[in-house]
């Protein structure tokens, strides 16, 4: 299944001109708000008729401006959970996950039984939307979307309107989803955290470009994309297993490039994470520090450095399989001597890796 | 019971209930759609449709009542036409009453609906849209589901002006008693007769009466349906 886009569109003062394929899994459009985000999403949906481009999703055309194809939004059989998810303020909460079913044909598909499973919201069944938390009407707006038997689901920020505590509830839904669920997810966030933990696929898009598209994990270490990412909060994601927690209240989580330790994980020994590493957080030593407070130190290599227009500068290190970034000063990086095959040591505080960094595998 | 009115006081009442009732319901369907048109499209003549349908609320009853003389009357275009194709006959019949009170209340309706209509969040009907219903049945799942309040007003409003409509009544149809000598039109009769002050006064009270209980129904009518919408 992959997705098609190219599509262009102008506003006043603003122009949209971007083309990208989305494979299977999570596809993130990452930006920041202004960036076009949402704009290709609803063309993607349909609610918004691009002034010229082509949009199909496997080989299905969606819309062609060159061919006069539009397709009906009804007929598109996308679910679109929409940032503020415009629940049915008439309906019951299983009159709102069924809506969909009503209209889908008939098919394999999720079953009401498994989106309860998969979502948690059995007790809510009988309750309206007014009566519901932030958290769970966006659990019901995904439960929605999902029985509408899509073939595709689009993404709108679904988190953005909520706080720490329910994002952290929402999070691991979605993991789910991803892992759980045939369907492909095109997902549109401004939030690296959420895009490290979710994304497979990621399209950076900046003033209504293509900036980078890719695998997530190769543009989330690429030190090229950092000042697109945000330097504050570019960082890579590693592959770990949790291997048991410990009695100080850690976690020990075992890399092909050492052990790691963090604080208490919320998952049961054994289980395959994605941990975000910030690469602000990440200190580089030539030799083996001894008397640091610092818990995790991994053996490394240097793959590549970019030196930004200040200060800084983006190291890229092997680290086992896994690729790192490290921000550290220009300064540093030539008292180092850091240059691609150069043996290092990355240092990583415990504390600094945050519950949100720590997420199911994809 | 039935005798603190006399038999032709009767016949006045129930005939204006009669008129008020159909005038609202078939005027229901017009007024839905008139009132989405204008709070949804935007197009050429989008206010002179609005101006004609407000037509009847700015101009004097009796012009109203004559230029639905002159359209609907048995010389009139249309009035000649339907008598003709199906044998509906607008001019000195209740019929004709009905066809007044429902121009003269069709403002007060579509108002009602159309705020309901403005009311209702077009992103909601969005999403329909994605979740694969198409425009029509987005407005009975999602749209008119939601302006069910705006709907019962609209009529509760348009049933009271269609009891108390006179001037277009009276210009249109006359006052001629069991066939258009609706409540109002009735008092006015009465008035015009020495000694008719008891009998007016009778059917005045009818009048608040029938007032009272519309407002009553309306307002449960209108709590219960609200609640259902706004859940908890």
């Amino acid at each position: 299944m992959t997705l098609d886009v190219r599509l262009r569109h102008a506003f006043a003062g603003f122009t949209l001109d971007i083309a990208f394929t989305a494979p299977a899994g999570v596809t993130a459009l990452f930006g920041r708000s202004g960036s076009g985000k949402t704009t290709v999403i609803n063309a993607v949906a349909g609610l918004l008729r691009p002034d010229a481009g082509r949009i199909a999703s496997d080989g299905r055309v969606l819309f062609d401006s060159a061919g006069g194809i539009d397709v009906a939004v009804h007929r598109r059989r996308l679910g679109y959970v929409f940032q503020d998810a415009r629940l049915f303020p008439h309906l019951t909460v299983r009159q709102n996950l069924l809506y969909g079913r009503w209209f889908a044909p008939r098919g394999p598909g999720e079953t009401l039984e498994r989106v309860l499973d998969l979502l948690g919201i059995e007790p809510l069944l009988a309750r309206r939307p007014g009566a519901l938390s932030g958290g769970e009407r966006s659990r019901v707006a995904i439960g929605r979307a999902l029985l509408s038997n899509p073939a595709l689901l689009l993404m709108d920020e679904p988190m953005a309107a909520l706080d720490e505590a329910r994002k952290a509830e929402i999070l691991p839904y979605l993991e789910r989803l991803r892992d759980e669920t045939q369907v492909p997810i095109l997902f549109v966030s401004h939030a690296l955290a959420e895009v490290a933990r979710l994304a497979t696929t990621l399209v950076v898009l900046e003033d209504g470009r293509v900036l980078r598209a890719g695998p997530a994990q190769d543009i989330l270490s690429d030190p090229a994309a950092v000042p697109a990412l945000g330097i504050r909060e570019a960082g890579s994601v590693l592959a770990a297993r949790l291997a048991r927690h410990e009695a100080d209240g850690l976690s020990r989580l075992e890399t092909p490039a050492g052990p790691l330790w963090l604080p208490r994980v919320a998952a049961d020994p054994g289980a395959v994470l994605r941990v975000r590493i910030a690469a602000q957080d990440v200190m580089l030593a030539l030799t083996r520090p001894e008397g640091i407070s610092a818990l995790n130190i991994l053996p490394a290599t240097v793959t590549a450095v970019r030196l930004g227009e200040g200060p800084g500068a983006v190291v890229q290190l092997r680290a086992g399989a896994d690729l790192l970034l490290a921000r550290v000063t220009r300064r540093s990086a030539e008292a180092m001597g850091l240059a691609a095959g150069r043996p290092v040591f990355a240092v990583i505080k415990s504390v600094s890796v945050a519950q949100s960094d720590v997420g199911g595998s994809g | 019971m039935t005798d603190w009115l006399t038999p032709e006081e009767w016949r006045a009442v129930a005939l204006s209930l009669r008129v008020s009732f159909w005038a609202t319901l078939v005027s229901l369907p017009f007024g839905i759609t008139v009132a989405y048109v204008l709070a949804r499209y935007r197009f050429r003549g989008h206010q002179l449709l609005n101006g004609l349908v407000h037509l009847p609320l700015i101009l004097p009853p009796v012009v109203t009542g004559y230029l639905l003389l002159l359209t609907f009357g048995r010389k009139g275009a249309v009035g000649a036409f339907l008598d003709q194709t199906f044998g509906l006959v607008f001019a000195f019949r209740w019929t004709g009453a009905a066809l007044a009170a429902a121009v003269m209340a069709f403002p007060l309706m579509v108002r009602a609906i159309r705020m309901a209509i403005e009311a209702v969040d077009p992103r909601l009907e969005a999403a329909a849209g994605t979740l694969g219903a198409s425009r029509p049945w987005v407005f009975v799942t999602v749209t008119l589901p939601l302006i069910l309040p705006g709907i019962v007003a609209g009529a509760i409003l348009a049933f009271a002006k269609a009891m108390g409509e006179f001037g277009a009544t009276i210009t249109f149809v006359g006052n001629i008693p069991g066939q258009t000598q609706t409540l109002p039109s009735a008092i006015y009769a009465y008035l015009q007769v020495p000694g008719g002050d008891a009998a007016a006064f009778r059917l005045v009270l009818a009048a608040i009466a029938i007032a009272m209980l519309a407002l009553l129904l309306s307002e449960w009518v209108g709590r219960s349906v609200a609640r259902r919408i706004a859940g908890a």
